[in-house]
């Protein structure tokens, strides 16, 4: 059994007189024990909120969440409120965009980390601080005997992500979810802390959900990776085939406009037309059409469905990038 | 001519090829200097633990002049006020047969032997009841201004984190009492009560300032329920309670501190201006400014205006030193300001 088992999950945003948004329009996806699954896509994509849904965290007003989301069977969308919020931080960790932000800036680290060990785990301050202690140690935090005592603004950015880490991490949690944990970072500290979760997730077994618009990072880290567009998985492959050979337009669209070392001077970075606004509603046809260079009457007569390739994974498009054209 | 050149050229392979031992061994020894240097001024920070945000904000009110004379101010008005036997010449209560025996309706005496700033209208020492008057404006200021803070924090916390309907009639009901102008709406508050004392007074300029801490705290705690690190603490599982009482009300409070010493100066003069217009305190042996300004100050302003320049200048130089501290404080605590 998947570890965790997504199926169908939609969010729709819903505020009075205004039409309903779907954020996240049939999301299905599974992670395995120890898997590492990237999530991938631009800004609008519906990646943070199908996060927040899993973990339970949208506001109670103004959103309807449906689907199911199976961790080890259960589902925890239907988990009791108090039930939901003994599994976070236990079970599920996650870790946040913006480090500094992140953290309560009126606690000092060491209580910030042995909070949550008094939650989940019982301990008293004095063993929650010890135990922080290791914690820090064990994510590289230099010093962490003084650490322990400062307040966030007191330490650098790679270090509070650091310590973000060691809190996610803390209760030893069997899935990891990190919504893009390297963006609000410079570029070194961005590799550092990719290495780091990627040393902790091998060591400790943790299934890790990879959020990010960065294909940088996913090639790294990601055993598996879901590209969504407006909403929906419209590309789903192991790393090595998805960098290979992406097949959905849109996949081959990103990985052309990521910069390369050995491009020619002057040339300019290829890019994709349009924007997240020229979208065209998925009930109408493909959302990528408008933006799509391989678009076929056929994108605007309906939603393509999403279907296995030949080599494993799923894919959503009309008309694919064939198979032979490979990444210059 | 030739000094330049035998310095240019020679010294530095000269110094190379005939002591490269001890060359190295300065290196090595400014090194171990500097490590050591090193070390001890990481084991002093080490030793100084974190600076939290608010230590930080004492650094920079030090640092501000506004803050040190409004700070000054306020240090001699508690002193004084603490030590108002000790400074005080006379009996506050006390009429001296040497003052009351000039007393008349157009002579008030002023400043004599013994006497500094002269009598008070029914031959009392007016020094002495400045000095004791400050007890007074001080004891009814923080306590007016604690009881709003402690009722306007409660309601404010409540309002902030729970949102809905209570937050809807909270809020409506500090509408309400922002409406009416703050003097008008305590001189209503002491008019219901059926007998004076400072008690009322107490009250009634606390009572005013409820909803102006109640709108700030609910303000700063949406604002507190939105950010990153209460949707961190989320994902953590935290408990509501510890994300309302740790995790958002700290966050939300300093602006509320720094309300608080601004409302200080508020408090003051509207406890003054409710015992000007008679409203305050029914004792009138007791000294206290407003009053002293209200009975004598006035009604005698043409015999001798001291006597109303006196306790004017005392409320207005306090509610300065308040109001100097408490913007110096707002300045300190925004995060703009931060290095």
């Amino acid at each position: 059994m998947s570890l965790l088992d997504v199926r169908d999950l939609s969010v729709v945003f819903q505020r009075r007189g205004e039409q309903p948004f779907t954020a996240v329009d049939k999301v299905s996806f599974t992670v395995e024990p120890g898997q590492t699954v990237g999530l991938v896509g631009e800004s609008g994509c519906g990646k943070s909120v199908t996060s927040l849904a899993i973990m339970g965290l949208l506001p109670k007003r103004g959103n309807k969440v449906s689907g199911e989301v199976l961790f080890d069977g259960a589902d925890l969308l239907k988990l009791r409120r108090d039930d939901m919020r003994d599994r976070r931080g236990r079970d599920i960790g996650m870790i946040f965009q913006d480090p500094l932000s992140s953290l309560n800036p009126v606690i000092p680290i060491g209580v910030q980390v042995a909070e949550v060990l008094e939650r989940h785990q019982g301990r008293d301050r004095k063993q929650a601080l010890r135990e922080a202690r290791e914690l820090l140690d064990a994510v590289g935090i230099p010093d962490p005997d003084r650490r322990l005592k400062e307040y966030p603004h007191q330490i650098s950015g790679g270090m509070r992500q650091r310590a973000l880490i060691a809190i996610a991490l803390a209760c030893k949690p069997r899935l990891l979810i990190a919504d893009e944990p390297t963006t609000a970072l410079d570029v070194t500290i961005q590799a550092q802390i990719l290495t780091l979760l990627k040393q902790l997730v091998d060591e400790t077994g943790t299934a890790l959900i990879m959020i990010t618009h960065d294909l940088g990072v996913v090639a790294g880290l990601c055993d598996t990776v879901n590209v969504l567009y407006g909403g929906k998985v419209v590309e789903r492959a192991r790393r090595h085939e998805l960098f290979a050979q992406p097949r959905h337009p849109y996949t081959h669209g990103l990985l052309n406009s990521v910069p390369r070392l050995d491009s020619i001077r002057g040339e300019r970075l290829h890019a994709i037309r349009g924007s997240v606004a020229d979208n065209i509603p998925w009930g109408e046809g493909c959302a990528f059409a408008p933006r799509c260079d391989n678009v076929v009457d056929a994108c605007l007569e309906g939603p393509p469905p999403l279907e296995p390739t030949a080599t494993g994974g799923d894919l959503r498009c009309n008309n694919p990038v064939s198979e032979e054209v490979a990444v210059p | 001519m030739t000094e330049p050149t035998t310095q240019a050229g020679p010294p530095a392979p000269r110094r190379k090829g005939e002591r490269p031992g001890r060359t190295g061994g300065n290196v090595n020894r400014l090194g171990d200097r500097k490590k050591a240097r090193l070390e001890e001024l990481a084991q002093a920070s080490a030793g100084k633990g974190g600076v939290s945000l608010f230590r930080d904000a004492m650094r920079r009110l030090r640092r501000n002049p506004a803050a040190i004379v409004g700070a000054t101010i306020i240090a001699l008005f508690v002193l004084v006020a603490i030590f108002a036997p000790l400074i005080a010449p006379h009996d506050p209560v006390q009429r001296f047969d040497e003052l009351t025996s000039k007393l008349a309706a157009d002579n008030i005496p002023g400043p004599t032997a013994g006497f500094p700033l002269g009598s008070d209208e029914l031959g009392r020492d007016l020094l002495s009841r400045l000095i004791y008057g400050s007890r007074q404006t001080l004891f009814v200021g923080v306590l007016a201004t604690l009881i709003g803070l402690a009722i306007g924090v409660l309601l404010g916390a409540i309002a902030g984190a729970f949102g809905g309907w209570v937050d809807n009639i909270l809020m409506r009901v500090t509408d309400v009492m922002l409406a009416l102008p703050a003097l008008l709406l305590a001189i209503t508050l002491v008019a219901l009560a059926s007998r004076s004392s400072q008690w009322t007074v107490i009250l009634a300029v606390a009572i005013v300032n409820v909803p102006i801490f109640a709108r700030l705290l609910r303000g700063s705690m949406l604002a507190q329920r939105e950010s990153d690190h209460v949707l961190a603490a989320r994902a953590l599982g935290v408990k509501q309670r510890s994300i309302v009482l740790r995790h958002m009300l700290p966050n939300a409070m300093t602006a509320v501190i720094v309300q608080a010493t601004l409302t200080l100066s508020v408090a003051i003069i509207e406890a003054a201006s409710l015992s000007f217009l008679g409203l305050g305190d029914p004792d009138r042996d007791r000294a206290e400014w407003g009053a002293m300004l209200g009975d004598a100050g006035v009604r005698y302003f043409e015999v001798r205006p001291e006597l109303a320049y006196y306790p004017a200048l005392a409320i207005i130089v306090v509610a300065l030193g308040f109001t100097l501290l408490g913007e110096a404080m707002r300045e300190a605590i925004d995060p703009k300001n931060r290095r």
